[in-house]
């Protein structure tokens, strides 16, 4: 009787071992745990706690769909011209490229094929009355989407790998969703200026025929457009300026950018490849003395005038900059251009001193409860209630080992999860010691009503358990960010309360019963 | 060596079940009184749902609410709603409702930070667009829903359909009790209320559990039992039990309440309040389903008062 196999005595001991394992590099020092291998460190703390920003953004898809069809255009256009077809209205239309074709049926077909040659993975249809429409389907649209998602994703690490920032977290979220973690940064505005620039760079020639005046009044000339300055005029007012629409460089062309001084006022110096700079020569070379318009996200940088033709494929962008404007410009030119423009949908920051409040509130509130269910639970119970106690200390220490274990991250409301799992987990004890009470009642010896106690009560444990556990288990999987944090600590919680009540107390009150040998169980009977 | 001390006198018998049809007007009332409050006063939806701005900052010096309210509101961004926090007079909540779109509201963001100058301390700051929020909207309905029919599953695997229709009810029913106080106190509903809702779930369904179990094996013990005394005998059984257990998670969660700072207050006095509910329930609620459920098909709903009861 009341025999607790070997086996179960080593699996004790073995988890209880692992758990302090695990749990120990949290009383570490820094330097320590530093030193430390990565399956052995301490819990993480959220950002709600150790202060940071937590930035959530957005891909513009149908940018990304209008871009990629204006794309379509001018390569239809040059495809149509090639095969000398005549065509009449050429454009984008409900998210789909249409033109009508002139011409018999030969005609239609050798325009279905000359496009299906330079557009490969788009639906192509040319009606009889020569009708054509290019669109893209929803694998097609799928694919373009996960391309610049992941594109995306890599000039963002790239840029904020510049940023210096410690430890960040940059992960994809659904289709076309990222989700940006930065530990530390309680103010992201630059870390958001930075990941928010589209940076995308064409230099144009300045229209010089016609006056910013005339294009404000809506006269723009059909090859070029009317765009605004990047630095506000003298007196705070808006710049204009007229550029021709046809791309003289794209920023393609980039291989290198890096922030430095022109007499003295911060610039961007930046260098193209071979065939960057050959083009880049040639227009200089034909443009002496007019006007390049250096264009950023649809925007003037500046327009310097050429002055000589520049054959070394280098040069520097001037424009009014702060030093960390320009070495933020570089910065995102070096990084490229993201393939479309970004929205951000949701920013949490805090800061390090309201984490640090928290971690000391959430401390004290761990500690009184601890207290409080201890003292509740030995005034309820006497020994068997301390043996409660014993088992509740070495949940603590298994929950905070477990989730060392697994890598997850404390929260302020995983910390709330921590308490409210000492008040719940003392549930399995009590379960046991009513039904040991119950057992002595019906007339059953003391050490037989022990045996009972842990028998019975298992069954109504684990059903009980197991229906919270389905309950932190859809929690985790709809929660977002704290709430999650707190649904991994709720569910080990509950997982390692089982454990301890019914191997960590059974050990206890097995050993001190077949040393004592006891004539009464000591509850309140 | 001390044993411990009684909670309750040796062989109570009070008669819950009699007494289900007062309770269950009770239920009603707080049940229809809470769905009224949502249909007509609703929930004082946080950030996380409404979208809008939030910031906790922290000045140097005492601030001057009134002052820094006409300067923002001056701003043209919507209307800001300013609330002195913490006591010493130096922090400030700031809240700006909801923009239609997120450029507007990063603009708006941009503006505020600007007027508040570097004399302010950025604590925290959570914007959310208005996009987030209806997905996180959708996010908990659909969380809290599949919680009870998962439930409501497992009870019916592990025990018999009357107890998963039981567990789903008396889910339900706290569900929407909980609701109705978010409601009618105005406290704020946020991520962190839906945990608490879905924690409130499982600790009442714990609670109700452990009753149902006792039930089965009361049901087995007492083949002859009337099924309103077996019940009566299985709540009566485990008061102590409830007692105790409700009595250590109030003490937890009492703590977080008193220590656990401003974030975590209303997540427990919602759970302080759940566990009443959930307590209550796992007792008058999923019970006297089981008997207007037909759990054994011999018994009558009025077999209480119509046999002698015996004990064996």
């Amino acid at each position: 009787m009341l025999y607790f196999q070997k086996w179960k005595l080593a699996l004790v001991a073995l988890v209880v071992g692992a758990g302090l394992v695990f749990a120990a590099p949290n009383l570490m020092s820094r330097d320590k745990r530093d030193s430390l291998p990565d399956w052995w460190q301490p819990l993480s703390l959220g950002l709600d706690l150790q202060g940071g920003s937590h930035l959530l953004l957005e891909l513009n898809t149908g940018e990304l769909l209008k871009d990629r069809l204006e794309g379509v255009v001018d390569v239809v256009r040059g495809a149509l011209r090639a095969e000398r077809m005549r065509y009449t209205g050429l454009g984008v239309k409900d998210e789909a490229v249409v033109a009508t074709i002139l011409g018999d049926e030969a005609a239609r077909a050798t325009a279905r094929k000359a496009v299906r040659n330079v557009i490969p993975n788009a639906d192509i249809d040319v009606d009889a009355e020569g009708k054509l429409r290019i669109s893209y389907g929803e694998k097609a649209r799928a694919e373009m989407l996960e391309g610049a998602l992941s594109t995306t994703l890599e000039i963002i690490r790239k840029r904020i790998d510049e940023l210096g920032t410690r430890e960040p977290s940059i992960q994809r979220q659904g289709a076309n969703r990222i989700v940006v973690q930065l530990p530390g940064v309680s103010d992201p505005k630059r870390a958001r200026e930075v990941i928010g620039k589209t940076a995308r760079m064409t230099f144009h020639l300045l229209d010089g025929e016609t006056s910013v005046q005339d294009a404000l009044k809506g006269r723009v000339p059909p090859g070029s457009m009317l765009l605004e300055g990047m630095d506000a005029g003298a007196k705070g007012q808006k710049t204009y300026y007229v550029v021709r629409k046809k791309v003289e460089v794209a920023g393609e062309h980039l291989v290198d950018a890096q922030p430095t001084f022109d007499q003295s006022r911060p610039v961007v110096s930046f260098r193209f490849d071979a065939l960057g700079g050959r083009i880049f020569g040639k227009v200089t070379q034909e443009n002496v003395g007019r006007n390049l318009a250096i264009v950023l996200d649809n925007k003037v940088v500046s327009a310097p005038n050429i002055r000589g033709p520049i054959m070394q494929g280098s040069g520097v962008i001037t424009g009014g900059f702060t030093v960390q404007g320009a070495n933020d410009l570089a910065l995102v030119l070096r990084s490229g251009a993201l393939p479309t423009s970004i929205t951000f949908l949701e920013e949490r920051s805090v800061g390090p001193s309201l984490g640090a409040d928290s971690i000391k509130a959430g401390m004290i509130a761990s500690l009184v409860g601890l207290g409080l269910v201890i003292v509740f639970m030995a005034a309820a119970y006497g020994l068997f209630g301390l043996f409660a106690d014993v088992a509740l200390i070495v949940n603590m220490v298994l929950l905070i080992g477990g989730l060392s274990g697994i890598g997850a991250t404390l929260t302020l409301p995983g910390i709330a999860g921590i308490v409210l799992t000492m008040g719940m987990a003392v549930d399995a004890n009590v379960l046991i010691y009513e039904r040991m009470r119950e057992e002595v009642r019906n007339g059953r010896s003391v050490l037989s009503s022990i045996e009972a106690g842990f028998g019975r009560a298992f069954a109504t444990i684990f059903d009980a358990n197991i229906t919270t556990l389905v309950a932190g288990a859809l929690l985790y999987q709809f929660g977002s960010g704290p709430v999650r944090g707190f649904a991994v600590t709720l569910s080990l919680g509950i997982l390692s309360s089982m454990f301890t009540a019914v191997m960590v107390t059974r050990l206890q009150v097995y050993l001190w019963a077949r040393r004592k040998r006891p004539s009464v169980l000591p509850l309140p009977v | 060596m001390y044993h411990g001390m009684k909670f309750l006198p040796e062989g109570m018998r009070i008669d819950f079940v009699g007494k289900r049809l007062i309770a269950l007007g009770m239920s009603i009332v707080v049940i229809v009184g809470s769905m009224v409050l949502l249909a007509v006063h609703g929930l004082n939806f946080g950030i996380d749902f409404a979208g809008g701005i939030q910031m906790e900052v922290r000045s140097t010096e005492k601030v001057d609410l009134s002052g820094l309210r006409g300067k923002l509101n001056g701003l043209g961004v919507g209307e800001i709603g300013l609330q002195g926090i913490g006591g010493t007079g130096r922090e400030v909540m700031i809240r700006i409702p909801a923009f239609d779109n997120e450029t507007v509201q990063n603009a708006a963001l941009k503006q505020v930070r600007e007027a508040l100058g570097p004399s302010f301390e950025d604590r925290r700051t959570e914007v959310v667009g208005p996009k987030v929020g209806g997905e996180l909207v959708r996010d908990g309905l659909l969380a809290v829903s599949l919680a009870i029919l998962a439930i409501g599953a497992y009870l019916w695997l592990r025990f018999e359909w009357q107890y998963g229709v039981g567990g789903m009810l008396t889910l339900l029913h706290d569900v929407t009790a909980t609701m109705g106080l978010f409601s009618i106190t105005g406290m704020e509903f946020s991520l962190t209320s839906v945990a608490a809702v879905l924690t409130i779930a499982g600790y009442s369904i714990n609670d109700t559990v452990v009753v149902y179990d006792r039930v089965r094996e009361n049901l087995r013990k007492y083949k002859k039992m009337p099924l309103a005394e077996l019940m009566n005998l299985s709540i009566n059984e485990m008061l102590s039990r409830t007692i105790l257990t409700s009595g250590t998670t109030v003490l937890s969660v009492v703590a977080i309440a008193i220590f656990g700072g401003e974030v975590l207050r209303g997540f427990a006095l919602a759970l302080i309040w759940g566990v009443i509910v959930g307590t209550y329930s796992s007792i008058y609620i999923s019970l006297p389903v089981l008997i207007y459920f037909h759990l054994r098909n011999t018994d009558a709903v009025g077999a209480l008062e119509e046999e002698e009861p015996s004990r064996p």
